[in-house]
């Protein structure tokens, strides 16, 4: 690990000072990413500001209202009873992040922050219609997830939490890169108030994505059976020597049919 | 005693050190005015080095020093070599290319070393590589075997045209061609035996140490062979003379042939020690390994198996491009030679073979040996063709086998080898029974019934170990003979020690060879120690690697052990007054037999250093050395049966059932000799299914690290029914034959046979990951439908 100064605030406000104040400030929510690629030397922040005595760790469902703060760690997310009581599929993804490891440290705020474009969180938020909450203002996921690890994030804006309306049905099937094991497809379908999101992440050379065939599909009859007539185009997914596109986008309609029986 | 004597699960007298982390590897050994290094690299896989601006770098915090290629040919450093000379089959020697420890000229695969940062810290070395400015002139790479020997296609090597290094043969090709002509039935097939990346879990490391006031050098390095090391670093780099270098190769953590190899680094290192007056430590990452660590197999081979009428093997036709890689590693020319072609005839009487192989250079790290070396690759050859064999001709796969399987012994190969010992059918019968093989229909019908295609797959597996006679391998072209050194030393209070040329790096050999001893002279274990890995201490061995320290290194210590044992008796007899011949040991005692006259076996070792009442003429001291050369290559041999489901949805294959039936010979530890088996397989599987070392056309490493390069995980492995059926090697005295490249020899083709048996589709290359299944599915559907 190369040289770096680290910060540990008690406040989002002092957190969000000490990063601006830095000449190149990042923050550390969980770092399951960041460290890794720090270690690499393909990072090299001046000031590493850790929110983890932010204060937004805390979990809580009120109604049907979920919200988990952006530093509940996934082993949290996935081990909460009440967000396995009003949204089992979300508890249920949280539980298949990573390794034991990196769901102690790893946080939801710091993954949707990242948006890996196989990362797990942003296709349940996008399915479910999740809204982020930041230090500033609210987001709807559909206008947060901004293509490959970029987000409608300003500087100096920090991911606070996230709400959600539990879905009343939903369910994640993962299909795993065989390597690193990140979602080589992953297809979160959820029905909330009557309608069908489905969203995708793994799969799309621009990160997660809605998949309107499969929701115009599914809307019309909520059973895997009718994913099959539902085309599903290679065009605009990744190709690479774990998967073609076309192989994707064979395997978002198979994960979407188990998602499906699933939900 | 007996209780851990031969045949015994005793628990690994090295564990405690190893579970509970005070294992002593190089990285743990820091000394006084350490300083790190750090290597420039090159980015590109194909380029003439213009011009190395180290100004930046060496004004950087904690920089010692930046030292360069023409520095160290400057200073006399020779080029690595490979250290077993083939010929072509015109008689003309191999061309290769020379290869400077930091690169001159050119650079010749992505990794390539150019310049050396030494540092005060790891990371301000790595900081001031990153500073050094090298201006390159790149030039077309490639990568790809085939390709390599096309007409314009980029040159490696000025001296290798055609990037060619040798166009070897053996056997007689008309005779081949003539049985292949009338023979009633042939299989042809294209095979690619995928390239892989060894990924010991220590990563390579060295620490040298310059005394300038004794012009003496100590290298502490990750080495299967330490000696081998020495002699090498001395008579062909002229790094030090021999007498002036320390090797020292203390707990090692897996090899799996990787580091036989001496690499451009620890070279460095030890000139960089020198130069700086600092002693000199360099710790590869794991991206390092990737890049620069010899990988294995990179074969493509296109084969012709004929039959006979009644379904024997008449003859087998074999043309073998292997990919060197960017520079002749120190054994990479033997590997798809001598240690492949050599095993060509299989389990199987075949009258006529011929193989012809040609190695090419291409702009990707050296190939040399890994677990198998050249057997994997010759035994998934084999098997495949067998299993498709069997199915062209609507034979039953094991069937096919037995009929042509050799029964009697010795039975010599028309490729060199002479298998001393087997029982194929016993072996094949152990597998069947194990595996329920008339189970299978049934398993398979439930299988369909939850939507998944089941396929059953056969390998029957030889290999040869215990290399291997000298004046043998000293005929075919090695530089280094292949026999093994062993000292015992009885102290004077009766504790022993074993100095052995075996290295131990996760074999076990401070447990299984202290067995052999302990029941030999019918001691405590505790009071037996093994001492491997320090060129100071031990006499010159040969190391570890061809699973050859059990038939060689152990057979060493068994002939030193004679010696001692026939001191002690004349020592014994003598305060005894007894005959030689009647005195016995046990018990910790030495007898005088049907008597009550006994020595304590304390009281021989003690009176040997006393010397007060020795024999007439007998010189004090009970130490005992022993070279033991062998007289042939020993053969372990099985048979596999892998047992799969395959979901047609996704392509993702389960190994749901795995049975190994092994003939190992005689087995001194058999927990010890299940581990071995567990791991082979597991590397087995991983080429078969996971494992892919991939180049872009540019020679960028695409599967550089655990992202993208798949090892296999727990829940990729079943769990693994073993058997055992055991004839006796008869070229050695313990009758061993070698367990530990068994299981990557023998599981690949079990697992591919079973997968294509599954998918009913035959046209499937490793590693058939759920993409490779998928689209072999795809494929067969589309013929399907087409018809």
């Amino acid at each position: 690990m190369y040289q770096t100064k680290y910060h540990k605030p008690a406040s989002v406000d002092a957190a969000v000072a000490a990063v601006t104040d830095a000449d190149d400030g990042k923050l550390l929510a969980g770092g399951q990413t960041l460290i890794p690629t720090m270690k690499q030397h393909l990072a090299s922040p001046s000031d590493l500001v850790d929110l983890g005595d932010a204060g937004l760790s805390a979990i809580s469902v009120s109604g049907s209202t979920v919200t988990i703060g952006a530093m509940a760690t996934h082993a949290a997310v996935a081990t909460s009873a009440e967000v396995r009581g009003a949204a089992p599929a979300v508890a249920c993804l949280a539980a298949g992040i990573g390794d034991p490891a990196v769901r102690a440290m790893g946080t939801i705020g710091g993954s949707i922050a990242n948006n890996d474009p196989a990362a797990d969180y942003p296709a349940a938020l996008l399915a479910i219609g999740a809204t982020i909450v930041t230090n500033t203002r609210e987001i709807g996921a559909e206008d947060f997830f901004d293509g490959l690890f970029t987000t409608a994030l300003d500087d100096g804006e920090v991911i606070t939490g996230v709400r959600f309306e539990a879905p009343e049905r939903a369910a994640y099937a993962k299909f795993p890169n065989p390597a690193s094991r990140y979602a080589m497809v992953g297809v979160f379908v959820a029905v909330s108030g009557g309608a069908v999101k489905v969203a995708v992440t793994g799969a799309g050379d621009d990160g997660v994505f809605r998949h309107e065939g499969l929701e115009a599909a599914l809307s019309a009859d909520f059973a895997a059976g009718a994913v099959d007539g539902v085309a599903v185009s290679a065009d605009g997914l990744v190709g690479d020597i774990h998967g073609s596109a076309e192989y994707r986008a064979h395997l978002i309609k198979v994960m979407a049919k188990r998602a499906v029986a699933g939900a | 005693m007996s209780d851990v004597g031969i045949g015994k699960a005793v628990k690994r007298k090295e564990d405690k050190r190893f579970i509970t982390g005070k294992g002593k590897y190089t990285d743990d050994i820091r000394v006084e005015n350490q300083a790190y290094a750090a290597f420039v690299r090159s980015p590109h896989a194909h380029a003439t080095v213009k011009g190395i601006n180290a100004d930046k770098a060496r004004a950087m915090p904690g920089v010692i020093e930046v030292l360069d290629g023409h520095q160290l040919t400057g200073d006399g450093i020779g080029n690595l070599i490979c250290g077993w000379a083939i010929s072509s089959k015109d008689g003309s020697p191999m061309n290769m290319g020379a290869w400077s420890a930091l690169a001159t000229e050119k650079v010749r695969y992505a990794g390539d070393a150019v310049a050396v940062v030494i540092a005060e810290s790891t990371n301000e070395a790595r900081l001031a590589a990153e500073a050094v400015e090298v201006s390159y002139d790149v030039h077309p790479a490639v990568v790809h075997a085939d390709k390599a020997m096309a007409a314009g296609a980029p040159q490696v090597h000025e001296n290798a045209p055609g990037n060619m290094i040798y166009d070897w043969g053996i056997g007689e090709e008309a005779d081949v061609d003539a049985a292949l002509a009338s023979s009633a039935h042939i299989t042809e097939m294209e095979i690619t035996n995928n390239r892989l990346a060894p990924n010991a879990m220590e990563p390579r490391s060295a620490l040298a140490i310059f005394d300038g006031a004794e012009d003496h050098y100590t290298l502490y390095t990750t080495s299967q062979n330490p000696h081998v090391a020495r002699l090498v670093l001395s008579a062909f780099y002229q790094v030090a003379p021999e007498h002036k270098l320390r090797v020292i190769a203390p707990d090692v953590g897996g090899g799996f042939g990787s580091k036989i190899y001496i690499y451009p680094e620890e070279i460095t290192c030890l000139w960089a020690s020198m130069k700086t007056g600092r002693s000199v430590k360099w710790t590869s990452d794991r991206s390092e390994a990737f890049l620069t660590d010899a990988h294995g197999r990179d074969h493509i081979t296109t084969a012709k198996m004929g039959f006979d009428a009644s379904g024997k093997v008449t003859a087998f036709k074999v043309d073998t491009i292997a990919n060197f890689g960017a520079y002749m590693s120190l054994f990479s020319s033997a590997v798809p030679t001598y240690l492949y072609a050599t095993l060509l005839s299989g389990q199987y009487n075949i009258a006529n073979i011929y193989c012809n192989v040609r190695a090419v250079y291409s702009n990707t790290a050296p190939v040399d040996a890994y677990r198998g070396a050249g057997r994997p690759e010759a035994c998934y050859l084999i098997e495949r063709m067998m299993e498709t064999a069997a199915r062209e001709m609507g034979k039953d796969p094991g069937a096919l086998r037995r009929a042509n399987f050799i029964e009697s012994f010795p039975h010599q190969t028309p490729v060199i080898m002479a298998y001393d010992a087997g029982d194929f059918g016993g072996n094949l019968d152990k597998a069947l029974a194990a595996a329920d093989v008339p189970g299978f229909a049934a398993r398979k019908a439930e299988a369909a019934a939850r939507g998944k295609l089941r396929g059953i797959g056969y390998s029957c597996y030889i290999e040869a170990c215990g290399i291997a006679p000298s004046a043998a391998v000293g005929s075919l072209g090695a530089g280094v003979g292949l026999w093994e050194s062993a000292e015992v030393r009885v102290n004077p209070v009766g504790t022993i020690e074993v100095l052995t040329g075996s290295h131990s790096h996760g074999q076990g050999h401070e447990t299984t060879f202290a067995q052999i001893v302990a029941e030999r002279f019918d001691l405590p274990i505790e009071n037996v120690q093994i001492v491997h890995g320090d060129t100071d201490k031990v006499q010159m061995g040969m190391g570890t690697y061809g699973s050859r320290s059990g038939a060689v290194g152990m057979s060493a210590i068994v002939k030193a052990m004679d010696k001692v044992e026939a001191k002690v008796k004349k020592i014994a007899a003598h305060a005894l007054e007894a005959s030689e011949d009647d005195i016995v040991i046990e018990g910790g005692e030495v007898k005088v037999a049907g008597t009550d006259k006994a020595m304590g076996w304390h009281e021989v070792g003690l009176s040997a250093y006393t010397a007060h009442n020795l024999p007439p003429d007998m010189e004090p001291g009970l130490k005992e050395g022993a070279f033991y050369d062998p007289v042939n290559f020993t053969f372990p041999a099985g048979a596999y049966i892998a047992e799969v489901e395959v979901d047609p949805e996704t392509g993702v294959t389960e190994i749901v059932q795995f049975t190994a039936a092994d003939d190992f010979g005689t087995i001194i530890n058999p927990m010890i000799v299940e581990g071995q088996v567990h791991g082979g397989v597991a590397q087995g599987i991983g080429q078969a299914m996971l494992e892919n070392v991939v180049y872009s056309e540019e020679g960028q490493l695409i599967s550089g690290s655990f992202m993208d390069y798949t090892m296999p995980r727990a829940d990729d492995v079943p769990f693994y029914t073993i058997e055992h059926n055991t004839t006796v090697c008869p070229g050695n005295p313990l009758g061993i034959k070698g367990c530990g490249e068994a299981g990557a020899i023998g599981a690949p083709p079990a697992v591919i046979n079973a997968i294509t048996d599954a998918i009913g589709t035959n046209d499937l290359s490793m590693p058939a990951t759920p993409q490779a299944v998928w689209a072999a599915l795809q494929a067969s559907g589309q013929a399907m439908a087409a018809e």
